[in-house]
């Protein structure tokens, strides 16, 4: 695999924007949430499961886009903390929001060491079956627990207490969403750190040659299990996050279908940046609730060769090639 | 006794169906390293046209089978010229999104033309009674399966091992642009086992229609599996391939009867133990 196919594979070139770009990259989120906010008052829970999602996405790409892990299996990360707030909440009477979003987080954390340790084991082919029987393993799993879990019925009886004591989670979702906005941001600032650290920079490196960076004296396989739990970390708040708003948790939260539709997200957004991974999502999340209403298997048609075509004409994503055509204007 | 002989029949029919659909998708990626997810769409794309075949158009089975076996391979051959030839050298995941996509594509279209209903091909009155083979019977479809993974084993082995397109094969797998500089149009060898692969897996697809049954989502359902039969066995290796099915088989149709309610559970699990232990396939070669 020589560099050539790097360039074209849906990688978006090095950040050349300065570090001050984060900042406005966080307020335009943070202007788009309120313009969310205003533009569809009504539907604030589709809103705040787009931002649940979004926090898988970008946990997906910090494995692939940053680390070059190719998976198949990343909804077994976002299940885990969606289980564990549920499981926080159900059985061990955990109800404070934020300790719940804790926990989302530490189950997503311990489920990235777990999948991490399995599929860092692989390689090429055997690391995507790695992939995928890990996240059927989980569901499974999940399923048979179904004391703990209600199995194939959905984990009920999760009934947050008011965030800081303040404000009530009501039926039109506001409490969930300000948090989720809340939460994105300060992923989102944190993240941008991580991928500008040092050890963001080794992640790239050995995503473009582990070989190098090993013989550079680097820790290729512990660098990369650190990621699968900091990626886990970010899965499972998304996860939890999303039990918050919704009050249950299906096994469709850990499943191969929403492992697969992460990475299309993804890859519809462009891998390799944070943004990219925000862009994908939303765009097709507010498609999917636009086609899907009218037949689902058009929508998996739709879906399928939107893949091809973005595949074959814009490798980079939809931020991806955006940022790539704002740099060339700028170099002109 | 006899519950253990019968587990062991089920297991081999159903090892020998999950061979002849999985051989191509191995050959396929040994051979271009792509990794074709849509492989499985392509053996329900077979299932499909032989239902309709014999349902809808009143053909026999045998004359059914070939032309879903044919049929199958003039869909495909646009799909490797147009999409595949694209993705032969691209990244993994370049592959994994585009083959995906075709999968979603097939299913979503199977959906439209044939409804989301279970598909049966009918069975000639030679397969479906039971076959006496003297200590018991078996179910005579599931002998047919059995003979047929066999066949397919031997011909494969002929092509790949005994004739001049076997030594062209070859020779492109194991280093393409040596095998171009020779003389070997390497196209042609592509879009040759290309089409083998996507025939087998239409043969596959109907030869086991009553194990693995037609329905719009057989792609996705039964993809997990063929890939890990290729990843258990090694890509480009027959052996290997023969020797994950029989694996494969065992484990979960032993697992489906002992354990009914953690099958799937086991099955994984013994995926994950072979795939870490052997991370290049049971039999795959060392720079494959």
């Amino acid at each position: 695999m020589n560099t050539d196919h790097l360039a074209s594979a849906g990688q978006v070139p090095r950040p050349r924007f300065p570090a001050s770009a984060d900042w406005i990259g966080l307020a335009t989120v943070l202007v788009a949430a309120v313009a969310g906010y205003l533009l569809f008052p009504d539907n604030l829970a589709l809103l705040t499961r787009i931002i649940g999602v979004i926090m898988l996405v970008l946990s997906l790409d910090l494995v692939t886009g940053y680390c070059g892990v190719a998976t198949l299996g990343h909804a077994a990360l976002f299940g885990a903390g969606a289980y564990a707030t549920g499981i926080a909440a159900a059985h061990f009477g955990i109800t404070e929001p934020v300790a719940m979003i804790a926990a989302g987080g530490a189950g997503g954390a311990l489920a990235g060491l777990v999948s991490g340790v399995v599929i860092l084991h692989g390689r090429g082919l055997g690391q995507l079956v790695l992939s995928i029987a890990i996240v059927n393993l989980f569901h499974e799993a999940t399923n048979k627990a179904a004391s703990w879990t209600g199995g194939s019925d959905v984990l009920t009886d999760i009934a947050p207490a008011p965030l800081f004591g303040l404000f009530a989670f009501d039926l039109w979702g506001r409490t969930a969403y300000g948090l989720g906005i809340a939460l994105l941001l300060i992923v989102l600032f944190l993240l941008q750190r991580l991928s500008r650290s040092p050890f963001g920079m080794l992640c790239r490196g050995i995503r473009q040659d582990p070989i190098r960076v090993a013989a550079m004296g680097a820790p290729v396989g512990k660098t990369l299990l650190t990621m699968y739990v900091i990626s886990g970390l970010v899965a499972g708040i998304g996860g939890g996050l999303n039990a918050l708003s919704t009050q249950v948790v299906g096994l469709d939260s850990m499943s191969f279908t929403l492992s697969a539709s992460a990475l299309v997200m993804l890859v519809l957004g462009g891998t390799g940046s944070l943004y990219g991974a925000i862009v994908g999502t939303v765009v097709f999340m507010l498609f999917e609730d636009f086609v899907s209403a009218a037949n689902p298997f058009h929508w998996l048609t739709i879906v399928g060769a939107l893949l091809v075509a973005v595949v074959l004409f814009a490798p980079r994503g939809i931020f991806g090639t955006a940022a790539r055509a704002l740099d060339l204007w700028r170099r002109r | 006794m006899q519950s253990v002989l019968s587990v062991a029949v089920d297991a081999l029919a159903y090892g020998m169906v999950l061979f002849v659909i999985s051989i191509g998708l191995s050959m396929t990626m040994g051979l271009m390293r792509v990794v074709n997810l849509a492989h499985g769409a392509f053996a329900m794309v077979g299932g499909y046209l032989a239902s309709y075949a014999m349902r809808d158009l009143g053909l026999g089975y045998v004359a059914g089978l070939v032309l879903a076996v044919a049929g199958t391979v003039i869909i495909a051959a646009p799909i490797e010229r147009l999409l595949y030839r694209r993705i032969y050298n691209a990244p993994e995941l370049i592959q994994v999104l585009m083959t995906i996509g075709v999968t979603f594509c097939v299913i979503g279209i199977a959906n439209y033309a044939f409804g989301p209903t279970l598909k049966t091909i009918p069975l000639p009155g030679l397969l479906s009674g039971p076959v006496d083979l003297g200590f018991r019977s078996i179910a005579a479809h599931k002998l047919f399966a059995i003979l047929c993974g066999l066949a397919v084993a031997a011909a494969l082995w002929y092509l790949v091992e005994r004739t001049s397109f076997g030594v062209k094969l070859r020779a492109s797998v194991d280093n393409t642009p040596m095998a171009a500089a020779l003389g070997v149009r390497t196209k042609s060898v592509y879009a040759a086992s290309f089409a083998i692969s996507v025939g087998l897996a239409a043969f596959g697809g109907v030869v086991g229609a009553e194990l693995l049954p037609i329905e719009p989502y057989y792609a996705l359902r039964y993809m997990v599996t063929f890939l890990v039969v290729v990843a258990v066995g090694g890509a480009g290796s027959i052996g290997g391939a023969l020797l994950a099915c029989l694996v494969i088989g065992g484990v979960d149709t032993t697992g489906r009867y002992l354990l009914p309610e953690y099958g799937e559970f086991f099955f994984y699990l013994a995926v994950i133990l072979i795939v870490c232990a052997f991370p290049r396939g049971l039999l795959g070669r060392a720079d494959a």
